[in-house]
């Protein structure tokens, strides 16, 4: 019963998955691919706790950590660089 | 290191000193420094008569790679007595000429002396030593030594096009030979002359054999000159005047003479090797003489005879080895023709050599060489002029000089080819007194070319540089010296025959009993009337050469060996570029090409040969839907990455890959792998968006990859030999896995319940470390490319 509970929604998360990768391939601007990239992040961890449900495990939960660090940190370098044209500013080199 | 060794070793010594004394002592010549070596050696040498005359040999040692069996082993024995004591002689006689030669204030001499001095101790080491190794060494310095000399005038280009030449052949040769040597030592598993001597019975079936022969007779044979080889000979006259003496007369031609001479006691036996080494050295001596005609230099005309001398010295050696078959009761029947070599070398390197001198003396008073210019020198020169009749008429072979006596033996050796009776030497060897005949014919003639069309006939000052007078006294000495020596010697030459030919007759011919008398005069045998025939036909042609000297374009120059010679470096050096064109490409995609072509054959070929490629399906696990899924998804991403349209996709699409890779891991329980899997993929997809970015404007086309046949079947191949050899790598898991042993002890000896890491800092921390190592490198790369540039660099910035 459990299982099958996991099962179903491991499957709901890959659906979900599928459509925010039709807006990131589709998306008319870049902030709509960049918010489904972000989301598709979010999915992903969901995914890894799944997973790791169904195997067992407690070894992933870095995994898992790690992926929010990296969408969000992604997701605001990609903000700054919609915004301001570069990730890193470096006017104190020159 | 006996005295013996000090004297082979003496001139690199001394010429470490030259240098130093030249440019200490500036006003005196460098030639007198240099001078009392020689001589010293000379006398030195002499002292051995009374041994070698008795048959003894002296052989002393000195450890050089022991272990390799290669010692400085040297052994005076006949035949290299008599060679060393050439090399002295002459050498001293050079060396004092060299100082009348050359100026003290234009000629770097300080070079000239040292190049000599190497020569001569390298030649010296060639004809005494008996250690296969060290005669190569020493021969491959002769070799250098020789180019060195004949380039001595660098800034001509003729000079260097001749020691190039010269330096190409006999280094081609010389490397033959060393194979030859290798074969001998495998045959006989000792480098020593005298040990393998002593069992070339035993070698005389062995498959080795035949090739060891062909080895060293090429290697003998591009030294000395032989056809077709000869060609650098008259190239190498570039050189200066006592060089040519020395080294193109009397002793590097004949280092192939004396190899073929010291390697008879050992081939002789096969009638190849008679046939190879009479043969070569009759069409040698036969079309040196005829080219020789041709010549308009003094030194050309020189230079071809010396060739043509060889090839006769060459041809009575093979015609001496043909004794080697019969019993040494009726030997004194053959062996002339092994006397005639050893007298005929003796003769040919005292007459050769002032003539040379007397070339290099009209070169220097006239400042010309060309016969078609000289003429009536007689009444200038009388000395030069009695000197030159003195070695012409001894090349010629007229008697009372001492080639008359050398040119009877010649003969008689040639006539008897015909009674040999064996490698069926009864049916073509009658040609051999035939060519021997038609060739001294014309030695003769441009004996008496050499002789009269310089110092006979008219005189022409108006074509002559200088106004001639006599040379001075001290270039007279030496070939009036190498004069006398003819003389002595065709009047009185049984002073040689028992105390320097004999011992050198024996040393070539080790089981014989050769009784040496050589007879002023004869009887009326057939060797006096084919003299008198060369005389009175080679007079009569003489009287006739504006009529017949057409003869001479019926083979035009485009047939020359000379001209295949350069027509041979010239195609190779083309062939070689262009092939070097044709698949360096400077395209990094055809190397790959490459690269991958060969990986793929050699990897199929061994599979398929090997009979390797092996499916077995017993050890496999299971499959998981999921993983089926995730193997879909990574698929459809990398082959979509290949008909991807933009570049922005292809980046988007192989992090897409990355990332299911790091699903792999998770799925596959490797937590550590996908961490740091998920953290290196975003930034190197950050890192190629970067360099996407940066992209040129004007290339910055979007267009798919281009398909190309040869690619496509190429990374298919690759792929599926991958598979292949995965798969069949799978199926034959030979050994279980240690991995055990660290599952039993992470804990228990490294206290640490990750296995991945405990393996990584503590199992195996080396590589870790060195892993650091790459990644430090990596950093500090980036940094220097992008912070370092160079002055000017900045252009290229924006490009």
């Amino acid at each position: 019963m459990f299982h099958s509970a996991i099962l179903i929604a491991i499957l709901c998360i890959a659906l979900a998955m599928l459509g925010f990768i039709y807006r990131a391939i589709k998306g008319p601007t870049i902030p709509d691919r960049v918010i489904a990239l972000d989301a598709l992040g979010i999915n992903l961890v969901a995914l890894t706790a799944l997973i790791s449900i169904v195997l067992d495990t407690n070894a992933f939960l870095e995994v898992i950590l790690l992926i929010g660090i990296l969408a969000f940190i992604g997701t605001v370098a990609f903000s700054k660089f919609l915004e301001k044209g570069e990730v890193i500013e470096n006017d104190r080199d020159r | 290191m006996s005295l013996l060794h000090l004297a082979i070793i003496s001139p690199f010594l001394l010429a470490i000193l030259v240098p130093i004394l030249y440019k200490l002592l500036r006003k005196v010549h460098a030639g007198w420094f240099v001078l009392p070596l020689p001589m010293l050696l000379f006398i030195y040498f002499l002292s051995y008569i009374p041994r070698t005359s008795i048959q003894q040999t002296v052989i002393k040692s000195f450890a050089w790679i022991p272990t390799l069996g290669i010692d400085f082993t040297f052994k005076v024995d006949g035949l290299g007595l008599l060679f060393a004591l050439l090399i002295t002689g002459i050498g001293s006689l050079v060396v004092f000429y060299s100082i009348y030669y050359l100026s003290k204030d234009k000629e770097q001499l300080n070079t000239f002396y040292v190049y000599l001095l190497l020569f001569m101790g390298a030649m010296l080491g060639v004809v005494l030593s008996d250690n296969l190794i060290v005669l190569y060494t020493f021969w491959e310095l002769t070799s250098f030594s020789s180019f060195l000399l004949i380039g001595y005038w660098y800034d001509r280009e003729k000079s260097r096009y001749g020691a190039q030449k010269s330096m190409l052949i006999t280094v081609f040769g010389g490397l033959s030979m060393l194979g030859g040597i290798i074969l001998l030592y495998l045959m006989t598993g000792t480098f020593s002359i005298s040990e393998i001597i002593q069992q070339s019975n035993e070698i005389l079936t062995n498959p080795f054999f035949i090739p060891a022969m062909l080895c060293i007779l090429l290697g003998a044979f591009t030294k000395s000159a032989q056809f077709p080889f000869h060609i650098w000979l008259p190239d190498a006259m570039e050189a200066p005047t006592p060089v040519s003496a020395y080294l193109h007369s009397a002793t590097m031609v004949k280092a192939g003479i004396y190899l073929v001479a010291r390697m008879s006691p050992i081939f002789a036996e096969n009638g190849l090797w008679v046939w190879l080494v009479a043969g070569f050295g009759i069409v040698t001596l036969f079309w040196g003489a005829f080219s020789a005609v041709k010549q308009t230099d003094l030194k050309g005309i020189l230079a071809y005879s010396t060739v043509s001398q060889l090839g006769m010295i060459m041809s009575l050696l093979g015609i001496g080895g043909a004794a080697f078959h019969f019993d040494s009761s009726n030997n004194s029947y053959f062996t002339v023709a092994t006397v005639a070599a050893v007298f005929h070398l003796i003769n040919h390197a005292t007459f050769k050599g002032s003539l040379f001198m007397v070339a290099g003396i009209v070169d220097h008073e006239t400042g010309t060489r060309d016969i078609r210019k000289l003429g009536g020198l007689m009444y200038f020169m009388p000395i030069t002029f009695t000197i030159a009749i003195i070695g012409t008429f001894s090349m010629a072979g007229l008697p009372p000089f001492n080639g008359f006596l050398s040119k009877e033996m010649f003969f008689t050796a040639m006539v008897r080819v015909l009674e040999i009776g064996i490698f069926n030497l009864e049916t073509w060897g009658v040609l051999f007194p035939i060519i021997a005949w038609v060739a001294s014919i014309f030695t003769f003639v441009y004996s008496m070319l050499l002789v009269f069309k310089t110092f006979t006939g008219k005189f022409q000052s108006e074509k002559l540089a200088k106004k001639p007078h006599e040379a001075p006294i001290g270039m007279l000495i030496p070939p009036t010296i190498l004069a006398s020596l003819v003389i002595i010697i065709g009047f009185f030459p049984n002073l040689l025959s028992n105390t320097i030919i004999a011992p050198a007759v024996a040393a070539i011919m080790p089981n014989f009993k050769v009784d040496v008398h050589i007879s002023f005069w004869h009887g009326f045998t057939t060797e006096l009337f084919m003299t008198l025939g060369v005389i009175v036909i080679g007079i009569l042609l003489y009287k006739a050469l504006p009529k017949w000297r057409r003869v001479y374009r019926l083979f035009p120059e485009k047939f020359s060996l000379n001209r295949l010679y350069n027509s041979i470096l010239d195609v190779s050096q083309r062939a070689s570029r262009t092939m070097t064109n044709r698949y360096l490409t400077g395209f990094s995609r055809t190397y790959l090409l490459y690269l991958f072509a060969f990986f793929i054959i050699i990897l199929a070929t061994t599979l398929f040969v090997k009979d390797a490629f092996t499916v077995k399906t017993n050890n496999l696990s299971s499959i998981h839907l999921s993983e089926a899924i995730l193997a879909l998804v990574i698929s459809i991403g990398a082959i979509s990455i290949i008909f991807a349209k933009s570049r922005l996709t292809s980046i988007i699409l192989l992090g897409a890959v990355g990332y299911t890779v790091s699903i792999f891991f998770v799925l596959f329980r490797a937590p550590d792998l996908a961490l740091t899997q998920l953290v290196i993929e975003t930034i190197s997809v950050a890192l190629f968006l970067l360099c996407f970015y940066h992209l040129p404007k004007f290339k910055k086309r979007e267009e798919r990859m281009r398909f190309r046949i040869a690619n496509a079947v190429i990374s298919v191949g690759v792929g599926a030999i991958v598979t292949m050899i995965a798969m069949s790598a799978h199926s034959n898991k030979l050994f279980d896995s240690i991995a055990q042993y660290y599952v039993d002890n992470t804990y228990e000896k490294a206290a640490g319940k990750n296995m991945v890491n405990v393996i990584l800092v503590d199992f195996r921390g080396f590589d870790t470390m060195f892993e650091i190592t790459v990644l430090a490198i990596a950093a500090l790369g980036i940094f220097g490319m992008i912070k370092l540039r160079l002055e000017g660099g900045k252009k290229n910035e924006n490009q």
